[in-house]
């Protein structure tokens, strides 16, 4: 029975062994099919001869996305935007989420290959940063969701300020946010509704400026 | 005949972990690619900021070893697959923050970069529990975390 015991043992830390690998493939897996399922129709095609390369260098999981259209105008950002502030106002942890991987998606979309150097570059950074809040809004808890907002709603502040947009959008500002230090968000109405504290302090903040 | 039973399940047993003896024995051949390095690159956080001497020690062994491209391995990094887990940890850890890259982020990415490292900080999401448990010296006491966030915001303010 001695012999029994030792290979039961076994078994168990090689058990062990193969579900600690298999987790990690597993994960990997999920990281690499997560985010590809996203809705069609963004509006704008505006394709730049000679430039539109996919952005992730594969043409095979372009066509399997179908969602590869870049396009140069913010209209499908702002969209993106604003269904995650609404998600956020209402306290859905889970609606911002999705919200946050379909701006991953609309970051990657974008295409900045018409703007002039200079502005190609300030959106390049403006980009990388805002995919990296908006991956982060993607798997967070409500208030992480919260801070990465927070520097995301900078980060769209200041993109619009190159691409411009067709919506009338107000620019808001919550002063009790981080501790006090205030924070900004968009909105698409003009009444107040609080992204920061939703159901909590819902009126919070006033307009600082209307775009359009 | 219960003899009998008991016999063949423990053939089976005896089987079946032999076949995973082989597994487990087998997947210490696979190699993995450890994350060291000898230069302490011009961008490197502590080069670019002039840290003072007691935060930079704690930055070091608190954060540097998943966050940089030199890792101080423990011996049991040399059994898999725990030099798997550990592998993996340190690429997603230096694809959402190299200290070594600092100098290379931009303002913007400084600043998104600070306020999640104090957010972390503050809220003990890092170091990592996973890593604190076999790392004592990388846990943050209460007195290092207001020391290294105090640092780190005014960082965040000269940037």
């Amino acid at each position: 029975m001695g012999k029994l015991k030792v290979t039961t043992s076994i078994m168990a830390i090689a058990f062990v062994t193969l579900m600690a690998t298999s987790c990690k493939d597993a994960k990997k897996e999920h990281s690499t099919t997560d985010g590809h399922h996203s809705e069609m129709g963004s509006g704008e095609n505006h394709h730049d001869e000679g430039m539109d390369m996919p952005h992730d260098g594969s043409l095979e999981s372009k066509s399997m996305m179908g969602d590869g259209q870049k396009s140069s105008k913010s209209d499908m950002l702002v969209a993106n935007y604003l269904e995650l502030k609404d998600a956020l106002v209402e306290d859905n942890q889970n609606a911002a989420s999705k919200a946050g991987g379909k701006m991953v998606m609309a970051f990657n979309n974008f295409d900045i290959s018409s703007y002039a150097s200079e502005q190609q570059e300030e959106l390049k950074d403006i980009i990388e940063d805002g995919k990296e809040h908006a991956e982060h809004i993607a798997e967070s808890p409500i208030e992480h969701q919260r801070e990465h907002f927070d520097v995301l709603s900078i980060d769209l502040i200041d993109l619009i300020a190159i691409t411009g947009t067709e919506k009338t959008l107000y620019q808001d500002f919550c002063p009790m946010y981080n501790n006090n230090k205030g924070a900004q968000w968009l909105s698409a109405t003009k009444e107040i509704k609080n992204p920061y504290y939703g159901s909590k302090m819902m009126t919070c903040g006033s307009v600082q400026k209307q775009i359009n | 005949m219960a003899v009998c039973k008991s016999k063949l399940t423990e053939k089976v047993v005896t089987i079946i972990g032999s076949i995973l003896l082989v597994v487990l024995v087998g997947i210490q051949f696979v190699p993995t690619k450890p994350n060291l390095s000898e230069i302490v690159p011009e961008t490197d956080f502590m080069v670019i900021n002039s840290v003072p001497k007691t935060i930079h020690n704690k930055l070091q062994v608190s954060c540097y070893d998943c966050h940089s491209n030199n890792t101080e391995y423990p011996w049991y990094n040399k059994i898999q697959p725990i030099a798997w887990i550990l592998e993996d940890h340190v690429v997603q850890g230096k694809e959402e923050l190299n200290f070594n890259e600092w100098g290379n982020y931009s303002a913007r990415r400084k600043n998104s970069k600070l306020k999640s490292i104090i957010s972390q900080i503050e809220d003990d999401e890092m170091p990592l529990f996973s890593y604190t448990i076999v790392h004592g010296d990388a846990k943050l006491s209460e007195e290092d975390k207001k020391e290294i966030i105090k640092y780190l915001t005014q960082v965040k303010k000269d940037l």
